[in-house]
């Protein structure tokens, strides 16, 4: 098994690298949202995942970023891009640390409706608060630097950028502090007996996923040159969310999954229908009836089914207990 | 900023916190019970606001388009909780992530029927037109709003405590289980108290309609009001709905009044304020 997932990340990689070349510019631009917006579903996945606790506005965070980028471009006059993305991250990080900090005092469903209105926050400000956010016309005319400015070369920023972000959060998650935070999720109270400070735990997560999503925002920010209320209200957060579950929250694979399957549709759909909404609202009822753990944990389940019949296929014998005796 | 800029601004937070007391009495009662944070709320009031506008529209009057509202949102909240939720009991995420897929496609909905743009129901000229009031001439409908939330705050909280109904939900709050073991029908009693909420939002939606008119995302932005009310007041509390839409209300009408830039920095600060203090609320009991 383990040389199949190799083998698959290494074509991953030599697709993702050859891209610019066999793809038309409409899905070289699709391939590039699936990886901004796989990293933002896989940041929310720490905490819906791993830590047990679905945030309902990440958009909101992820906005922040985008929006500061924008605002530095367009109106304070500071387009550098070595100083406006370093802002940008530094905000949604300072935004997560503040909404965190609220937050993470609650648990379940408090923590669900508290962090949707925070993101609705965000949200009532990019739309009300003219003077900077543009208010429903948004920021237009965010422009690449010069050397960025051809798209393909972008694309390679984005890929780069996004797979140093993946190791970071396969780093996190993999550590000491990624098994505590999943220790969390299985029993907190179990946790907080051991002597780990669960709180803590709790607000570090929440800011390391804003700070992957500030990342992400920026990521965006540059590639669609504009920012409105519409990047970051709650049907953006409801849609990566929507993306971790299809995949498989807690899965480390499954956001980036149900990035794309959820980004490819969105836009095949919106080829010929302005109807995404509806279909996202009917995705989301279908997974939650259907497939709830997710396509990735499917995806499993059907491969450790054909290894096991390959197997036992390949070595007649005794086999598991309750597959002796069955008719062949 | 003399008196009677008070007068106006004090008689606008009582009567949007009297609108928005309709909505988050619903979402609240439905929290309360079961459990369920009711995500749809929001796309149920729009919608009861555009049903009652076509009945309107129709040529029917306006009392019907009311009784249209309510009847057919609560009817509808009942097919959302019978086919979808009920299966779902229990599963905290499951439940919240359904009310959000359903809610997005009645919303949707909406706007493929009725389009975008503001429309307002218009309203029989017995409620519509201005009185006078303390030296202020003041629109009429929103004094019956007032009204409206005033008679259904005591109509609830009598339902709530002083029928046997009231005691069984009290009691399925409190423990469930031992309610259904002595022999009540506790998902009917389940099934009821989604109907209410839901026929709540309708009504709401039917008063918000020609209040604040309705719009493409108007369904977000009542949900959004009606999060904070219940974040303030505490969720699944009357009294919380109550105390949290006249803060509301009033925050919001002097925010927009005074600093109309941040507006909703004021409506969002006292829940910062309360969320730091007490994450459940004035009323809300601590989990």
């Amino acid at each position: 098994m383990r040389w199949v997932k190799y083998g698959f990340i290494a074509l991953l990689i030599a697709f993702l690298l050859i891209a610019p070349f066999i793809l038309g510019p409409f899905y070289l631009r699709v391939v590039t949202e699936i990886l901004i917006w796989g990293v933002l579903a896989m940041a929310i996945n720490i905490m819906s995942g791993y830590t047990g606790l679905a945030p309902f506005g990440q958009a909101g965070i992820f906005g922040i970023a985008a929006y500061v980028v924008g605002y530095m471009t367009v109106k304070a006059g500071y387009p550098q891009i070595y100083l406006t993305a370093p802002a940008g991250i530094l905000g949604s990080t300072l935004v997560a640390a503040l909404f965190g900090a609220i937050a993470i005092r609650t648990t379940g469903l408090y923590f669900l409706m508290i962090t949707l209105a925070e993101g609705m926050i965000v949200w009532g400000l990019a739309f009300r608060w003219d003077k900077v956010t543009g208010a429903e016309n948004g920021l237009r005319g965010i422009h690449r630097p010069e050397f960025l400015s051809q798209f393909s070369t972008y694309y390679y920023v984005v890929v780069a950028v996004v797979a140093l972000l993946i190791y970071a959060i396969y780093r996190v998650i993999k550590s000491p502090f990624g098994l505590t935070l999943q220790g969390i999720r299985e029993g907190e109270r179990r946790m907080r007996a051991l002597g780990y400070n669960v709180s803590l735990h709790k607000f570090i997560a929440f800011v390391l996923a804003g700070f992957f999503s500030g990342v992400a925002g920026v990521l965006y920010v540059y590639y669609n040159n504009f920012v409105s209320p519409a990047s970051v209200e709650f049907a953006r957060s409801a849609e990566e969310l929507l993306m971790v579950i299809l995949g498989g929250s807690g899965t480390f694979w499954g956001p980036m999954v149900g990035s794309v399957v959820i980004t490819t549709v969105r836009h095949q759909v919106s080829l010929f229908t302005d109807r995404w909404l509806m279909i996202l609202g009917i995705i989301y009822v279908l997974t939650i009836l259907v497939a709830p753990g997710g396509l990735v944990r499917g995806f499993k389940q059907l491969t450790d089914w054909l290894a096991a019949r390959w197997a036992k296929a390949k070595a007649p014998g005794p086999v598991s207990g309750s597959e002796v005796g069955q008719a062949e | 900023m003399d008196a009677s800029f008070w007068i106006l601004q004090i008689l606008n937070g009582l009567t949007l916190g009297s609108l928005l007391f309709l909505v988050a009495s619903g979402f609240t009662l439905i929290f309360g019970l079961m459990r369920i944070a009711n995500l749809t709320h929001g796309a149920l009031y729009l919608l009861g606001g555009y049903l009652a506008l076509s009945v309107v529209r129709a040529g029917q009057s306006y009392w019907l388009a009311v009784v249209v509202a309510i009847v057919s949102i609560a009817i509808l909240g009942v097919t959302i909780e019978r086919i979808f939720l009920r299966r779902l009991r229990g599963q905290t995420l499951a439940e919240v992530l359904i009310t959000v897929g359903i809610g997005f496609i009645i919303a949707d909905f909406c706007l493929m029927i009725w389009g975008g743009d503001p429309l307002t129901i218009p309203i029989p000229p017995l409620i519509s037109g201005t009185v006078e009031l303390f030296g202020v001439s003041y629109p009429r409908f929103r004094l019956v709003t007032l009204g409206v939330g005033v008679v259904l705050a005591i109509g609830l909280w009598f339902l709530q405590y002083r029928t046997r109904v009231g005691a069984i939900v009290r009691a399925g709050v409190d423990d469930g289980e031992m309610v259904s073991a002595l022999g009540i029908n506790l998902p009917v009693v389940l099934t009821g108290v989604f109907m209410l909420g839901a026929g709540l939002a309708g009504l709401a939606g039917a008063i918000g309609g020609n209040f604040l008119s309705l719009y493409r995302g108007g369904d977000r932005e009542i949900l959004l009001f009606g999060l904070v009310v219940v974040i303030i007041g505490g969720m699944g509390s009357l009294e919380g709905a109550v105390v949290g839409s006249l803060l509301v209300g009033l925050v919001d009408a002097f925010g927009k009044a005074l600093v109309p830039d941040f507006a909703y920095f004021t409506l969002f600060g006292p829940m910062v304020i309360m969320l730091a203090i007490r994450p459940w609320g004035i009323f809300g009991r601590k989990e």
